[in-house]
């Protein structure tokens, strides 16, 4: 297939493994910020290929495991109305609320539906003049622009019965908060690719100054992957801290410029709550006071939500690369993927998905994971040099 | 009153997670397992229904029969590459034929919903008489009703179906041995992809059909060929995926399959890149996998491949002597991970 098997190729990989494994002297822990390079990483095993030295967290970047349990519930209790479509990316349907998700309204005669695009969901409010419609605008940097054009071409047609949840989030203060953190253990970061295609890398160059970390824009497919780690691994051993761009390919420093216009036309930088880490401030996306005529949350009256998180589930340190997702108690007992206490089980990017998905039989018959464990624990904290370098 | 109460005490619900269906029951997926072998199977306890097979096989006046039946309720109702009515008389001319039987007789049922063209009708009913023809069986009993508007989808269809078992052999889970190898009849995927393109919208730079076809007539070249045929299973809603994994845990041993000579046809690879599916869970309609011993494999794949539906067959992997059940795959760039079932419906992905 043009384009695409071309980076799964076999014999580049080996080849990109070798060169981590010439060039590695040091244990290292990576996180990968996506967490579809988190499933790429566990679907394609290639942590298996990696030197032991290098152990790979993962991070936040799933949104619909950061999307707060209480918009989830206010979803929910929009989706429940009977003058109302809800619209939403499918990956959102099955992300659990407090007491239902978005399938179990759909089950309860509900009309909740799943669309690829916002634009369709204007149509579908152009159709169906006496209902309100409403679109579950998710996601980071990468869904912001087409939620932005759907909200400014709703105002620009003069649509009244289309509105947005907004929970969007960023990928730039998730990782100040992360490197900011006193038991943070990350040294090196594979930057989200389909982020970095829309806002460029330029933001992460003070990032990678501030914290002395390297910071490598990677794309998705194996051989990227294994590439962006590479050139994370040499930084680190050469004692270099710069942002690289493995993802040349999609990525340019400064962005798309006309997503970005249409990003800041409609929405502005505010505080956001991540689902298991907790508020982050100026880490999100809220609609502009010219389009709060088209915020959900006023529209229904919504506000004042707040929820219980379960206590067994940890996805908040999994996702900021303090804990593995078979670590946790609840992994593979009381949460499962159909009976999800967390985001992160859900999810087609959730870690625990993954490592339910693929690597279920080997945790199970108590197998080492490779890079992950005691080991892997103790070779950091007895290379003090080596920690020292994640810290600011 | 209290026999209601004694009905209670004995007889618990056996689902108690979900108050409710969802469409993920219906998927092919986890929740669909879960929802026979808690609720269905221990309604009936029949040792029939007990081998999961796609049909049941017994013996009736001296004649080893099988018996299968289906619904479909696809949306749309027409696609590239068939349409509700040849669907509903493949679906089930290839239960059958998984059964090793040569299908000879149909029922059908329509349940038809108040206010469909009339014209929509007589083309399902046309396209059930022209599979029927191609797939050399006589549709001889039906039923007809009509739903309120609203309260269905158009057509809904379920077919039953009797078949002839007319040799020796046992094919069924059962009879799957490690170092049997794995044949797939073409490639896959093509039924999720253009199901999918439909109802999206979607537009690709060539259409993709549907691989919608009977199987009947490779499976009687591999009988009347004296194949030493293990087992047959066609793959319908949960793709290939699925169908090894039931495989896998009928029998308990591993499978272990190779990405590399899986065929997936470039649109359909490239469609699931840009929806996030991956093309081992999607639906087909016309494909099989075939256990079979290695010394027979050369010779089947040879019959396979001068049937006009099988003609893309390959091998795709192996049964091994571990136990445990599952199915593992070999990566393209030489690793191994599990192929697992999933939940439900695939989701397309945010981004």
């Amino acid at each position: 297939m043009k384009y695409s098997s071309e980076y799964r190729d076999a014999d580049a990989a080996q080849g990109y493994a070798h060169e981590i494994r010439r060039i590695t002297k040091h244990p290292w822990t990576i996180m990968e910020i996506c967490g579809g390079q988190t499933h790429a990483i566990v679907k394609f095993g290639l942590d298996e290929l990696l030197p032991k030295e290098i152990e790979l967290v993962h991070g936040p970047g799933c949104p619909v495991c950061v999307t707060p349990l209480e918009l989830i519930d206010k979803a929910v209790q929009i989706a429940g109305r009977k003058d109302v479509i809800f619209c939403s990316f499918g990956d959102m349907l099955r992300v659990p609320g407090s007491e239902v998700d978005l399938f179990g309204i759909k089950a309860r005669g509900g009309d909740v539906r799943i669309l690829y695009s916002p634009l369709d969901a204007l149509k579908i409010a152009k159709e169906n003049p006496t209902k309100e419609v409403v679109f579950f605008a998710v996601g980071f940097e990468t869904t912001a622009p087409a939620h932005a054009m759907a909200v400014y071409m709703a105002k620009q047609q003069g649509i009244k019965n289309f509105s947005v949840l907004v929970s969007h989030v960023l990928v730039p203060p998730a990782m100040e908060a992360i490197l900011g953190s006193e038991t943070n253990r990350v040294q090196g970061f594979l930057a989200a690719g389909h982020v970095c295609a829309i806002m460029g890398y330029d933001e992460y160059i003070p990032i990678a100054a501030k914290y002395k970390v390297p910071i490598v824009v990677t794309g998705f497919e194996p051989l990227d992957i294994l590439q962006g780690i590479c050139m994370c691994v040499a930084q680190l051993e050469e004692g270099r801290y710069t942002v690289e761009n493995q993802y040349t390919r999609a990525v340019t420093e400064g962005g798309n410029h006309p997503a970005q216009h249409y990003i800041k036309e409609v929405f502005r930088v505010v505080n956001r709550k991540w689902r298991g880490i907790g508020e982050i401030g100026a880490s999100g996306l809220g609609l502009r006071p010219e389009y709060a005529e088209f915020d959900a949350e006023l529209r229904f009256d919504v506000s004042g939500y707040t929820a219980e998180e379960s206590p067994l589930c940890i996805s908040g340190l999994i996702m900021q690369g303090q804990k593995k997702p078979h670590e946790c108690s609840a992994f593979g007992k009381q949460c499962t993927p159909e009976k999800p206490l967390g985001a992160p089980m859900v999810s087609n990017e959730g870690a625990c998905a993954a490592y339910y998905r693929y690597r279920r039989a080997e945790l199970a018959a108590g197998a080492a994971l490779t890079s992950v464990g005691a080991d892997g624990y103790a070779a950091i904290s007895a290379a003090p040099a080596a920690g020292a370098k994640g810290k600011a | 009153m209290s026999a209601i109460k004694d009905f209670t005490l004995t007889c618990p619900l056996p689902i108690t997670d979900y108050p409710t269906v969802t469409l993920a029951h219906g998927g092919g997926g986890k929740l669909m397992h879960q929802l026979i072998e808690k609720m269905i199977l221990p309604a009936f306890q029949s040792p029939l229904l007990e081998t999961r097979h796609d049909g049941a096989v017994f013996s009736l006046g001296g004649a080893r029969l099988a018996f299968t039946t289906d619904s479909y309720v696809v949306n749309p109702l027409f696609f590239p590459g068939g349409d509700i009515g040849s669907l509903a008389i493949n679906g089930t001319v290839n239960d059958l034929s998984m059964c090793g039987a040569r299908p000879f007789y149909l029922s059908c049922g329509l349940i038809l919903e108040e206010g469909l063209p009339m014209e929509t009708l007589w083309a399902v009913v046309q396209s059930l008489k022209q599979a029927a023809e191609a797939a050399g069986v006589q549709l001889v009993t039906g039923d007809t009703k009509v739903v309120d508007r609203g309260k269905g989808d158009g057509v809904f269809i379920n077919t039953a179906g009797v078949g002839l078992v007319e040799h020796d052999l046992t094919i069924a889970p059962s009879s799957v041995k490690a170092g049997d190898v794995v044949l797939l009849s073409g490639d896959v995927g093509r039924h999720g992809i253009a199901i999918m393109a439909m109802r999206q919208g979607l537009e690709f730079e060539s259409q993709i059909e549907s691989d919608c076809a009977p199987l009947n007539g490779a499976v009687q070249a591999l009988i009347d060929g004296k194949v030493q045929v293990h087992c047959l299973r066609d793959l319908t809603r949960g793709g290939l995926g699925t169908t090894l994994i039931e495989i896998a845990e009928a029998t308990g041993l591993q499978i272990m399959i190779d990405e590399k000579k899986i065929p997936v046809r470039d649109d359909v690879a490239g469609a699931c890149e840009v929806l996030g599916f991956d093309p081992l869970y999607l639906a087909n309609e016309g494909r099989m996998i075939v256990f079979v011993p290695e010394s027979e494999v050369a010779h089947a794949l040879e019959l396979l491949r001068k049937s006009p539906h099988t003609a893309g067959a390959v091998e795709i992997g192996r049964v091994t002597e571990k136990r445990g059940g599952l199915v593992k795959m070999k990566s393209r760039i030489g690793t191994t991970r599990i192929i697992d079932m999933l939940s439900g419906e695939q989701l397309p992905r945010i981004c």
